[in-house]
């Protein structure tokens, strides 16, 4: 930038005018390279999403060259490896279904719970301390978890509930709740720390207390992020895999009873992926179909999710 | 105790009853001293205003007559502020913060109405003391928002969210909720500062009607509010209580050079 001479610039006298604008254009251009690698980098990300989605369509649409849709959906028996291969998802989806309420009932009440005493409770040194625990556990491998079901907690609740099989979705459903806990917990205090100061100061001053402040103040000023904690954490419970696969077993059975071993879908992909049936088949090809019900279903929860988080903002 | 006592050290001599009063108050936000030997008389049914240029401890001040301070860890009073007519020493350990909070409303700068209806926002303080019955909230409900002069625009809505309203009404909506307990002692801090006048007018108002049945503390940094609504004024300066009179007095003849250059708008 050597525009020392103020020559050009007109009648405006600022011997920095020149420089200004020479600037600017750097400026602009630096900007934009700028902006561009960003997009570049959003892009990817919807591409590649879009692409797994239309992967999932087509090749599902092989599948849906020998199966109804109406079996896929309405179908109680899911017996591809048989000789008279059925594609009734129904096994599948309630396998699913079974394991993330299980789950549910698990994460939702402890992760709202630790969520309030984390944001309204504990001494701040204490949250300190507490949360990376939280951290640790949600970073543990989910295979850790899948053996901790069936090698630990199985054989436990064997002790209490006389006759249950050793691969059964109680135990699944309840390590994954466990599993889910800090995700729920995390997302629900981030909305419950998002209230201002400023509520809970009104509250203080009418003479309220901790807990009244925090049950009717706090609780539904970040009603819509608690709710997105629930949903997000449902559609992790619907997605989650290792856990199910190992410790609920791999048949598929069409029961609501959470003592039966059942398949997840998940757990279906994986056994079929690891390689009980030859590429091209349609078996083969079923685990797209059942793909894109899952893709579906998390999709779906994650809208709601992200929908109700974008509530708080909102509001605040 | 409850002795009649001069408030005015200068020209015009005026008796008043005390509902509160602070001595040798200090402050510490951690080891930072925000307030230092303030003596602070509060009269009873009297509107008195703190004023005094931005930092210099009025919300501090202000904040320790209900111990909303207690909420943050590392904050200390050192002194008394003590309350009539029972005489305690309301920052004192042994007095529940609670009780002095109930006793004690405040009406924050920002209206900051919670996320519930009109009718939970006002019946809020009934609730927390345990009243469930429903005739007595709505009574008193009622009442208070007559009181805030917000009933007749909300009467027919009470079960619409308090975030519908507009800013003015937000903040007479806060008004109401402090006056449904029937407080002793209302504090306000800046109520009027995030308000435009029209608002800001209808919250003065109030307050001149307010003051016929309770004791009124207010923070403002606008002088001609203070001079307009309030019967005593007390300026502050870095966290100290320089001058303490009538607002009539005050106003006219301020007896310290520092007074007179804040007022007349030499700083601050
Ligand atoms: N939470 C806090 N922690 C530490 N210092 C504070 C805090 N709040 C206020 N102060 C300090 O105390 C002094 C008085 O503040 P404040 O009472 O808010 O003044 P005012 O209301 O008169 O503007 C200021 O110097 C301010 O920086
Ligand atoms: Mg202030």
């Amino acid at each position: 930038m050597t525009t020392t001479d103020t020559g050009g610039s007109g009648s405006l006298s600022s011997p920095y005018l020149d420089r200004i604008r020479t600037m600017r254009h750097v400026r602009n251009g630096k900007e934009r390279i700028i902006e561009a690698i960003l997009f570049v980098a959003a892009f990817c990300a919807v591409a590649v999403t879009v692409a797994i989605v239309a992967i999932l369509l087509y090749e599902a649409s092989t599948f849906f060259e020998h199966v109804s849709l109406v079996e896929f959906l309405t179908g109680t028996e899911w017996t591809p490896l048989f000789e008279r291969a059925r594609y009734g998802m129904l096994p599948l989806l309630v396998g699913t279904v079974v394991t993330s309420a299980i789950a549910f009932l698990v994460a939702g009440p402890l992760g709202f719970l630790i969520a309030m005493y984390l944001s309204e409770f504990a001494p701040p040194k204490l949250a300190e301390v507490l949360k990376p625990f939280l951290e640790l556990l949600a970073g543990v491998p989910t295979i850790v978890y899948g053996y901790f079901a069936l090698l630990f907690v199985t054989p436990l609740l064997q002790k209490l509930i006389p006759g249950l099989p050793g691969f059964n979705m109680l135990s699944a459903g309840l390590v994954m709740g466990l599993m889910i806990v800090p995700y729920v917990a995390s997302i629900a205090e981030d909305a419950m720390r998002a209230v201002p100061m400023a509520l809970r100061e009104g509250s203080y001053a009418m003479g309220a207390t901790r807990f009244q402040t925090a049950m009717w103040v706090v609780l539904p000023a970040s009603f819509s992020g608690v709710m997105a904690a629930f949903v997000l954490g449902i559609s992790r419970a619907v997605g989650e895999t290792m856990i199910v696969a190992i410790a609920a077993g791999q048949q598929p059975n069409f029961t609501f009873d959470p003592r039966e071993p059942a398949a997840t879908i998940t757990a279906y992909i994986v056994q079929v992926a690891m390689g009980d049936l030859p590429h091209g088949s349609i078996g083969y090809q079923s685990i797209f179909a059942v793909g894109l019900v899952l893709v579906v279903i998390t999709l779906f929860f994650n809208l709601i999710g992200q929908m109700l988080r974008r509530r708080i903002r909102e509001v605040y | 105790m409850n002795q009649p006592k001069t408030l005015d050290d200068n020209a015009a001599m005026v008796t008043e009853t005390l509902k509160a009063e602070t001595r040798k108050f200090n402050f510490f936000y951690g080891d930072n001293q925000a307030l230092k030997n303030v003596d602070l008389p509060v009269a009873e049914r009297r509107v008195t205003a703190l004023i005094g240029p931005s930092g210099c401890g009025k919300s501090t001040l202000l904040r320790s007559f209900n111990r909303m301070h207690d909420l943050y860890p590392g904050n200390r009073y050192e002194g008394e502020i003590r309350l009539y007519p029972d005489d305690v020493n309301l920052v004192s350990p042994e007095v529940d913060p609670i009780e002095i909070r109930m006793r004690i409303s405040m009406v924050f700068q920002k209206p900051n109405p919670f996320p519930k209806t009109i009718f939970e926002n006002v019946a809020y303080g009934l609730m927390v003391r345990g009243e469930k019955r429903r005739s007595v909230l709505e009574e008193k409900v009622e009442e208070a928002l007559r009181g805030a002069a917000l009933w007749e625009e909300v009467k027919d809505r009470l079960d619409d969210l308090a975030f519908n309203l507009s800013g003015g009404q937000q903040q007479r909506l806060c008004i109401a909720r402090a006056l449904a307990s029937d407080p002793e002692i209302i504090l306000f801090d800046e109520p009027t500062s995030a308000l435009d006048p029209i608002a800001t007018a209808s919250i003065e108002e109030l307050i001149a009607e307010i003051k016929e049945k309770v004791t009124i503390l207010i923070v403002t940094h606008n002088m001609q509010q203070a001079a307009r609504i309030s019967d005593y004024t007390a300026f502050m300066y870095l966290g100290e209580l320089v001058e303490f009179g009538r607002t009539d007095e005050l106003f006219v003849r301020p007896r310290k050079k520092q007074t007179e250059d804040y007022i007349t708008g030499r700083f601050g």
